[in-house]
């Protein structure tokens, strides 16, 4: 695997413009010395944000979820059964990938605020109030001092619609409601699956099985080793943990 | 500013009363009367406009009435330069939850937030408590159709008829009679608010250019809130019924000719 090479420019000040696309870490691009500004870090800090896989897709009734169970430190496998979700209420689950520190403390910042919303209030926020809030705050916090380098997904259902809700939120504040995503290098070999095989009327049953040939997918594609992953379904019934995927067969 | 501020503007009595608020709320009995009826299938709101000089140029619609928010309006008693300031800040509140969370502040919480800034003002030194009392009507998704109250004191209460400011003791007193719960619709309550009105101010002083009447109703979805100075010359009325403003929503001037026959 090539090494990824971060340059860091110390005691520079060049404002540097960076096209976000996945190989954008391996080189800057678009340099200018027009204003002085600080070096913007946020993308060459958090190299392994790719290769944490975090899938999530949408279906009429109920949101799939899944994390890969690895936690990297440079080559090294730290644990390998990490939780990479994290339940914001009782109908809305938050899956965080990217630097380590800002996954944590930018996940658990937000539960807390929308449970002292709910004990403020005596009600919970609904799923697209509680996005809102979220990416209200990671794009405040995107032009200060402190940005929290974090990709999320978040997936809830809204008992008073009926509806269930997944959204794309990435590090730079862009939140969108979408059908069906995966994070990082895995989850572009997720995305081929999912448009050929995802129909929104799936059943529970078909879903896992299509969110296991996701995963058997990226084991047998991607160079990383991300062995397990753990799976989460979120319905009108609630959060409901189910089995963890192991993917079988050889890579390719 | 002054460094030395008089500390005796916040603190307890002898008899456990805070005099400074007592005192706001004396300030606003005297102001013109606010009164709130809440319906089954909406909100009114009427006051007595004070301002009725012949000279005033009528720039703002409505001095009373103020609408916070797509979906909330309220209606104040009280200093109006006080009143302004406080409008101001529901406002900014109502807007800075939308930025948060995308979407309309609930009722409540926007009351609660204005009232604990109430609040502060009687426990900080050196400030005296606004000298407003202010009706809200407003929707929302949870709790539908609400009217609350709140004074300087900083509490608030939610109600189903009241009144504030000036005779708001006798109007109160009415409306414990003849408010009926649950039975009341919006053409009935406007009816009960100008009888009300009619009975506890003084017949020869009330006309159609000393009401403001504002009415809050759900239509297809979104909220309707119609703030009508009514009687500022026929050019108003003629408004309403331009507006195509349905045989039920009312043109307040024909309204209360209706009543003054009955």
């Amino acid at each position: 695997m090539r090494k990824m090479v971060f340059k860091r420019i110390l005691n520079c000040r060049v404002n540097v413009s960076v096209v976000y696309s996945p190989a954008s870490h391996r080189e800057f691009s678009h340099y200018s010395l027009s204003l002085s500004l600080q070096l913007s870090y946020t993308v060459s800090r958090a190299a392994d944000m790719d290769l944490q896989c975090l899938i999530g897709m949408k279906f009429n009734d109920f949101v799939l979820m899944a994390t890969d169970m690895s936690q990297l430190q440079r080559i090294m496998v730290q644990k390998s059964d990490d939780d990479k979700m994290y339940q914001l209420s009782s109908h809305l689950v938050m899956a965080v990938a990217g630097e380590a520190g800002d996954t944590t403390q930018f996940a658990e910042y937000i539960a807390k605020n929308i449970q002292l919303y709910k004990m403020r209030n005596g009600y919970e926020l609904s799923p697209s109030a509680a996005v809102h809030f979220t990416r209200h705050t990671l794009a405040t916090h995107l032009r200060s001092r402190e940005p929290y380098t974090v990709n999320l997904l978040m997936g809830g259902y809204d008992p008073k619609t009926d509806a269930a809700e997944l959204f794309y939120m990435d590090f730079l504040g862009a939140s969108v409601p979408v059908n069906f995503y995966g994070f990082g290098y895995g989850g572009m070999f997720t995305l081929s699956i999912t448009d050929r095989e995802y129909r929104p009327d799936m059943t529970e049953d078909e879903a896992y099985e299509l969110m296991k040939k996701c995963i058997s997918e990226v084991k047998r594609r991607f160079i990383v080793n991300l062995p397990k992953f753990r799976v989460r379904l979120i319905s009108k019934d609630g959060l409901k943990d189910l089995p963890v995927i192991v993917a079988e067969g050889e890579a390719a | 500013m002054a460094r030395r501020y008089d500390s005796k503007t916040t603190i307890f009595s002898p008899e456990g009363r805070l005099y400074q608020v007592e005192y706001a709320m004396e300030a606003i009995g005297h102001a013109g009367t606010c009164l709130g009826i809440l319906a089954n299938d909406g909100i009114v709101l009427a006051a007595e406009r004070r301002n009725t000089n012949k000279l005033l140029d009528d720039v703002f619609l409505s001095d009373k009435i103020y609408k916070i928010d797509e979906d909330m309006a309220c209606c104040v008693a009280g200093i109006t330069s006080d009143a302004n300031v406080l409008t101001n800040e529901l406002r900014a509140i109502a807007q800075r939850h939308t930025l948060q969370f995308g979407e309309p502040i609930p009722c409540e919480q926007l009351i609660m937030r204005l009232c604990d800034i109430k609040q502060a003002y009687t426990q900080t030194g050196g400030k005296r408590p606004f000298g407003v009392s202010i009706l809200y009507m407003g929707w929302d998704n949870r709790h539908g159709y609400q009217l609350y109250q709140s004074d300087p004191s900083g509490n608030y209460s939610g109600w189903k008829a009241t009144c504030i400011g000036n005779s708001s003791a006798a109007a109160v007193s009415i409306l414990k009679q003849e408010y009926k719960v649950g039975e009341t619709d919006l053409h009935e309550a406007l009816l009960l608010a100008l009888k009300v009105m009619s009975k506890t101010l003084d017949m020869t002083k009330l006309n159609a250019e000393k009401l403001e009447l504002a009415t809050l109703v759900r239509k297809d979805g979104h909220t309707e809130i119609i703030v009508k100075p009514c009687g500022r010359g026929a050019e108003a009325d003629q408004g309403a019924r331009g507006a195509g403003g349905g045989g039920r929503s009312f043109q307040a001037g024909q309204v209360h000719s209706q009543y003054k026959q009955a």
